[in-house]
């Protein structure tokens, strides 16, 4: 078996402690740089005194936004084409905001040094609640801006405006509802950091950073800081966990290059726990107003959306150029609808830029939770099942391709039988009846439903680049004479397995052992270009990529077979034999099988003394570059139980069972790792999490006091099941799956809440479901969870 | 990287050897024991002591016996090791209830009673706890052992009776038989603070209730007790009526504050709804 369950051959390392974090590297000579950070939401700096800091014996320098000025690198563009402060220079505008750096002999001076730095502030009225943002009163964030007299980012629509509203107008049943889809963070374990080595006799800067794109950071880094590319190598380490938020370039990576290069040294910096929950790229903060409209049979028709989303003090969402709400207009979901429309007006508010980050494939999360959150409030105004009304609008396998309203083209699904293997596994009808006889007693049970169909694998990049790079990936696959392999690919891992999975889809079509396959990620110097590994693009892109070379290999494999066997290569089959070896694959004549050469055979042959024919080159090895056709469409149908203490507003994740299917799966073992971690995500969210900040713009969950990460004890032992409807387009069928459960989750949990209040009357309530929360909701008195608590 | 300013360190061998370490380094030395408040807080520069005195080696203050009609509990016991204490717990399964949901395992393998009790955190469970046994507070300093019943120990939010150059040596509990006792906490997550909690001790006596103690945890309790509505249950029968009217009197006494873990309503309502719910539990295990 080439696909199939096999041990991730990376955690022979991990699990011994092995592993190679940018913390672990070590260089002669290395300094230690440490930020000092704004304790105000918004202020004016009137002066930065740094002398005292100078002054401390173990300083080496201390880099303010006036040093970066003097080298014009006090800016710098964010992923949206907008432009964030490295150092503050004229105003501070986020709590946590860097406004100067320090480099010393070790961490704790450099920590030191920070406390000897005088900084005096003039604080202004901070912008905290994105719904006043555009208020005419509210102080303008961005004055940097030339000409910008507002809060306003962008206003963006999709859909067909017209035909909505007409279908609204004659609607017979219509619902709305707003919710918020609250700040949180990815909070990956390893936090964010860089060592970075600039050689003045070389000139090469080599920077170690645990980035999810290394090969974009490489090029930016190149365009901002007019270092040539060719001098610039990004070595991607192990990395401990990503989730999104280490796509970006954060100013403390800008500030260890330039430490470097002032001091002549090494320098290394590490930021702590809340400084990266304060300052480093947060996911969703939408505040989202929808509705349905629908026959009174259950048809849905349309779907109409406003949003509001919160973009912080710096647009820098990492989405493509095009879509400045990422891809939130697949919120139709699911379901056959007539028409969509969809607006979205981003502001700034005083609080870190980011915006994409956490597992949620260019805001369909925020997509997936608004409809399944919209479905339900249908149901209960139409008095149906919301399994019931899911299973009478969702499309039909003969539908696909299908063409959204909003412009997507879905490449294939089987909903249906999705939905009733989710429903099946759950015992949906007698969770149902047991449902009822606790409600009879007076005890508050649940069960919450969500059908989510993603769009990952971004993209053709005719529509999708981010800055101007398009986002096909690269690959390269050598052969060595005792046929070992090589690949090399531009993504990067953080912990998805890809030296596992990618050295499969090598062993699955060279015929040749998975161990034998050696996966070279991380590092610019080593691998192709391309542009890494976020919105579940991996498998659907690289994974490609890595399918395409092969064959590219297997084929010029077939010509010297053929010089080996002295036939012409339209003679020669492939031929795959299952063994309980493994897979061997050998190129074989014709009517005679027992003439064939295995690829270890040829790889020998292809490095020898064998004679080729002409045009035909020796050795083993190609090179390709993947751009995919169209984005890949995962799908999954996921039931969740709670059961709801009404004393103490307290949730129990009872149970959870999540069907995916996401296309044809390379290694079952780790597609359900990531499921089971994407629902925990979603546990997180949906109970826990939310990072909300008070009048003043502090941040009140800046360390994991504050912010919770679920675990094991919150999280039910997952049920799942699986279908397989594969990509059409895709090489191996695959579709992508690393941020499929963080999508689906939250809608199913907050809808098995918001079904055990129903006996309240109870038709929504915003996450997170903190006992606090719910209380409050089942009183009919909620609070807005993105701000403080009154 | 979260790293602390620089201090002072010294090893204490012996209860004298501490007081001695902590009358040389003066009042801006901390006394470490398992470290889970003060080290975060030195991480993250929110305490900056001169020195630390590490009384990990004071095995005398390890201990948990019955002693003369009372629970002795050492104050370097580690939560863990009271949670495991058939003894303590046998007594009191409210120490069981209590430390089951303090933190984590990691946590309650190093965390010391002694250290959770100084450090006075309003949110902290074992101070309600031994507040609902009315437990005496032994503490050590130079002019030797005094005795602090544990209603007077807590002075304010990160305030105690334990002055500078004294030790917290133990926790005494009267080992009375027959009575029941239980701890309720709601947290968002296991092992966050509580976002309230509410610790009973009962005994009853001729069919009425003999004493009863309540400890409150971070709803803003004086003392994290409620004698108000201890009074008022004592010679009451026993019943769902008359912990429910405790309850809603406990609740009335206390001054919560509202946070991100929730609402001022919400924690009163809490506080009143534990309480009831600890009385109940700690009813039927009488």
């Amino acid at each position: 078996m080439s696909f199939g369950r096999m041990h991730r051959k990376e955690d022979a390392r991990f699990i011994r402690g092995r592993g190679n974090y940018v913390d672990d590297v070590r260089l002669p000579g290395m300094l230690h740089g440490a930020i000092l950070r704004s304790p105000h939401a918004h202020a004016r700096i009137l002066s930065i005194d740094t002398s005292a800091a100078e002054a401390h014996p173990k300083v080496r320098a201390v880099i303010t936004g006036q040093t970066l000025a003097g080298l014009n690198l006090a800016w710098m563009p964010t992923l949206s084409n907008d432009v964030q402060a490295v150092l503050a220079t004229d105003k501070v505008r986020f709590q946590g905001q860097e406004v100067a750096f320090v480099v010393a002999e070790d961490a704790y001076s450099a920590r030191d040094a920070l406390e000897l730095i005088e900084v005096d502030y003039e604080p202004l009225d901070a912008v905290v609640d994105a719904r006043r943002a555009l208020d005419e009163d509210s102080p303008v964030i961005r004055d940097d801006l030339e000409g910008r007299t507002s809060n306003r980012i962008f206003d963006w629509e999709a859909g067909d405006r017209e035909r909505t509203d007409a279908i609204f107008a004659g609607a017979e049943v219509t619902i709305n509802q707003d919710m918020i889809y609250p700040r949180v963070h990815p909070a990956p374990l390893e936090t964010c950091g860089a060592v970075a080595d600039f050689d003045k006799v070389t000139g090469k800067l080599t920077v170690w950073c645990p980035t999810q794109a290394p090969h974009a950071h490489r090029t930016l880094y190149a365009l901002v800081a007019g270092l040539p590319e060719h001098k610039i190598r990004v070595i991607s380490p192990d990395i401990g966990g990503g989730f999104g938020g280490k796509v970006g370039i954060y100013p403390g990576y800008v500030c260890a290059i330039v430490g470097s290069i002032v001091t002549g040294r090494p320098v290394k910096w590490m930021e702590d726990r809340s400084e990266n929950l304060m300052a480093t790229a947060f996911a969703r903060d939408y505040h989202m107003s929808g509705e349905v409209a629908a026959t009174r049979d259950g048809v849905i028709q349309a779907i109409r959306v406003k949003v509001l989303a919160d973009h912080g003090a710096f647009n820098g969402t990492a989405q493509p150029t095009k879509f400045p709400a990422g891809f939130f207009h697949v919120f139709t979901g699911s379901y056959d609808l007539q028409a969509a429309h969809c607006e979205v007006t981003g502001v700034y508010t005083n609080k870190a830029p980011g915006g994409v980050a956490y597992a949620c494939s260019f805001r369909v999360t925020e997509a997936v939770y608004l409809v399944e959150r919209l479905i339900d409030v249908l149901a209960a105004e139409l008095g149906l099942d919301p399994a019931e009304l899911r299973l009478r609008n969702l499309l039909k396998p003969d539908q696909f391709p299908y063409t959204s309203p909003t412009g997507w083209e879905y490449d294939s699904g089987d909903y249906i039988k999705t939905m009733r293997m989710a429903m099946d596994i759950a015992g949906y009808d007698k969770l149902r009846a047991e449902q009822a006889d606790k409600r009879a007693r007076g005890e508050l049970m649940g069960i919450g439903i969500s059908f989510f169909t993603e769009a990952v694998g971004a993209g053709p990049r005719k529509h999708m680049d981010i800055l101007g790079l398009g986002m096909a990936d690269g690959a390269e696959l050598r052969v060595h004479p005792t046929g070992k392999a090589v690949l090399r690919v531009s993504c990067q891992s953080q912990g998805q397995g890809h030296e596992t999975t990618f050295a499969q889809i090598v062993g699955h079509e060279l015929g040749i052992p998975a161990d034998d396959v050696e996966v070279v990620h991380g590092d610019t110097d080593q691998t192709p270009f391309g542009l890494g590994t976020y919105g579940s693009r991996s498998t659907p892109v690289s994974g490609a990529a890595t399918a395409i070379v092969a064959r590219k290999v297997r084929e010029r494999a077939r010509l010297v077979a053929a010089a080996m066997l002295e036939c012409s290569p339209d003679d020669l089959d492939w031929q795959i034999d299952e063994s309980a070896e493994g897979r061997a694959g050998s190129w074989a004549v014709r009517g005679d099988p027992a003439s064939r050469k295995s690829m270890q055979e040829i790889a020998l042959a292809a490095h020898s003394a064998l004679e080729l024919p002409d045009g035909v080159e020796g050795h083993l090895d190609a090179v390709t570059v993947y751009n995919p056709p169209n984005l890949t469409y995962p799908f999954g149908a996921y039931i969740c139980v709670v059961d709801v203490d009404p004393g103490t507003g307290q949730v129990k994740v009872r149970r959870f069972v999540a069907v995916d299917d996401c296309g044809v799966r390379i290694n079952p073992m780790i597609v359900e790792g990531q499921i089971h971690g994407g629902l925990a995500d979603g546990v997180g969210m949906a109970l826990m999490q939310v990072m909300a900040f008070d009048e003043e713009g502090n941040h009140l969950g800046a360390s994991f006091m504050d912010y919770l990460l679920p675990t094991s004890m919150e999280c039910p032992s997952w049920e799942l099941g699986e279908t397989v409807t594969p990509s059409p387009h895709h090489p191996l069928g695959a579709k992508g799956v690393g941020e499929s459960a963080t999508v689906g989750s939250p809608p199913a949990v907050v809808n098995a809440v918001v079904d055990a209040l129903a006996p309240y009357g109870i038709r929504h309530a915003d996450m997170p479901l903190t006992p606090a929360n719910v209380w409050r909701v089942i009183q009919g008195d909620p609070f807005r969870t993105d701000l403080a608590i009154p | 990287m979260q790293v602390p300013a620089q201090f002072e360190y010294a090893r204490a061998q012996s209860v004298s050897h501490a007081l001695s370490l902590l009358d040389r380094y003066g009042p801006e030395a901390r006394v470490v024991a398992g470290g889970h408040s003060l080290i975060p807080m030195m991480k993250l520069r929110l305490a900056q002591p001169e020195a630390l005195i590490d009384i990990n080696d004071l095995s005398e203050l390890s201990r948990i016996e019955v002693e003369g009609g009372e629970l002795v509990i050492g104050a370097l016991v580690r939560h863990a090791e009271l949670l495991a204490s058939a003894p303590a717990t046998g007594l009191f399964p409210i120490f069981q209830d209590a430390e089951r949901v303090i933190a984590d395992p990691i946590v309650r393998n190093r965390g010391t009673v002694g250290g959770s009790l100084c450090q006075g955190d309003p949110s902290e469970d074992l101070s309600a706890v031994f507040a609902a046994l009315r437990a005496t507070a032994i503490i050590e300093g130079g002019d030797g052992r005094r005795s602090v019943p544990i209603r007077d120990f807590h002075e304010g939010p990160y305030e105690t009776a334990v002055q500078a150059g004294e030790l917290l040596i133990e926790l005494r509990v009267p080992a009375t038989p027959g009575t029941g006792s239980a701890y309720v906490k709601v947290e968002r997550r296991v092992g966050d603070w509580a976002v309230a909690a509410a610790g009973a001790v009962l005994s009853v006596a001729g069919g009425v209730i003999e004493r009863a103690g309540i400890g409150l945890t971070a709803v803003g309790a004086e003392h994290f007790c409620a004698p108000e509505a201890e009074e008022y249950l004592t010679g009451r029968e026993p019943g769902e009526e008359a912990f429910a009217e405790a309850g809603r009197i406990a609740a009335e006494h206390c001054s919560p504050q509202p946070d991100q873990r929730g609402p001022a309503d919400y924690k009163r309502h809490l506080a009143a709804e534990l309480t009831a719910r600890a009385l109940r539990t700690a009813m039927e295990r009488i």
